[in-house]
């Protein structure tokens, strides 16, 4: 009995000695340590520094969808229908491409994602990113035409439609492909996919958004 | 459980932030579309290449702050409040700065182009676009984006959820909005 009370006894000196050890650090170094992370974190200078590379980066890149608005312009200024849907794709290709990524990551950390045409959250998020589309452009059809018209445009219903729903729909195959290549590619090189994939994938789809949207103009129109 | 969402659940979750986005989309298409735009568009050589690095340059600065203040309100660094604290002021500050110079990068980069392509461009007026187009975006979208996180995380609403569409819905119609009144000043000042 006696040996265990000693034992317990030193047992939680121990325990004491451990204590005053990690609060001393934590009150001296430590805590300290992390107080001037945040504050380093939170600098303006090095939040100046982080981002506007990558901005200025990112704004180098989508000089190639300006390119193509730029070669277009006097088609876009005769036909104002099809300046309407320049946002519209933009924005909507953005938007799901980060649903699918943001989905389908954490699906990949949950485990249940396999890059597989038969893997039920590979079907099911592909299926509502083509209904998604379905629906969002084929109302973008009809309003972008609308509202041209009233603009003094001169295509008819059936070609600025046609236009938004076959753009339409090759941008959703492009935002499933990218989607899932890059969201399986980011866990196989050893990066988490919630950091890396949304910005990616999202700027690759707005730039090709705008050079999908008017190879089908060229073909069309 | 989140593993067995049907096609259907997740296109029912999704379906409303999309159709936001659309609305807005079509505002900003409807601006771009309007008479007066296309004659500035005609008038300004560059503007249309400007177009998509000037919209895509919103979400990246505004989207990021707001992920920056979202994280600092769950982490517990940032009150939410409106007092001018060291690390929101900074944020907000940092938001300034990055906005203005990537407008300014922006107007240079588009000069540089249309220059290299044989075009002739007036640097002075595609970087007075840019700046008012700049500014009274950044004014905007920084007393917008920051009171709505506030408001919404004493509500008990997620920031993160909050964010994106916000960014997307705002930065689109005022992005277009304020490159028209960018245009219409510099046409007045050169």
């Amino acid at each position: 009995m006696s040996s265990a009370g000693d034992d317990l006894t030193g047992l939680s000196n121990e325990l004491a000695d451990s204590y005053d050890e990690l609060t001393g650090v934590v009150e001296d170094d430590s805590f300290q340590s992390i107080t001037e992370e945040f504050d380093a974190e939170w600098s303006v200078r090095r939040m100046v520094l982080t981002m506007v590379p990558l901005l200025a980066g990112l704004s180098v890149l989508q000089m190639a969808s300006g390119t193509v608005l730029e070669t277009f312009e006097d088609t876009l200024l005769e036909n104002p229908s099809l300046l309407i849907l320049v946002p519209v794709q933009i924005g909507t290709a953005g938007n799901l491409a980060s649903i699918m990524c943001s989905r389908l990551s954490t699906q990949l950390h949950l485990g249940t994602f396999e890059l597989s045409v038969t893997n039920p959250a590979v079907r099911a998020n592909s299926l509502a990113v083509f209904a998604l589309a379905g629906t969002v452009f084929s109302i973008v059809g009809v309003a972008a035409w609308a509202i041209g018209t009233v603009f003094g445009g001169t295509l008819a219903l059936l070609d600025v439609f046609t236009i938004s729903m076959i753009s339409g729909m090759l941008l959703a195959a492009l935002v499933v492909i990218l989607s899932l290549v890059s969201v399986s590619g980011s866990y196989r090189l050893g990066f988490n996919p919630d950091d890396t994939t949304i910005p990616i994938v999202t700027n690759l789809c707005d730039i090709l958004g705008v050079l999908i949207l008017f190879a089908v103009v060229v073909v069309v129109v | 459980m989140y593993g067995q969402d049907s096609a259907k659940d997740v296109y029912r979750d999704a379906l409303p932030v999309i159709l936001i986005s659309l609305v807005a989309g079509l505002f900003a298409g409807t601006i771009l579309g309007s008479e007066t735009m296309r004659n500035g568009i005609e008038s300004v050589p560059g503007l249309l290449l400007l177009l998509p690095a000037f919209l895509a340059t919103r979400g990246g600065v505004y989207g990021s702050l707001g992920a920056r203040l979202s994280s600092g309100l769950h982490q517990g660094i940032i009150e939410p409040n409106f007092e001018l604290d060291e690390r929101l002021s900074n944020a907000v500050l940092a938001s300034f700065i990055n906005g203005m110079s990537v407008s300014v990068f922006i107007a240079v980069l588009t000069f540089g182009l249309l220059v290299a392509f044989g075009q002739t461009g007036s640097l002075v007026q595609l970087v007075g676009i840019m700046v008012i187009a700049g500014f009274l975006s950044a004014v905007l979208m920084l007393s917008v984006l920051v009171s709505v996180i506030m408001v919404g995380y004493r509500r008990g609403l997620d920031p993160d959820n909050i964010i994106g569409p916000v960014v997307t819905t705002l930065g689109d119609v005022f992005g277009v909005l304020f490159l028209l009144v960018g245009v219409y000043i510099m046409g007045l000042v050169l």
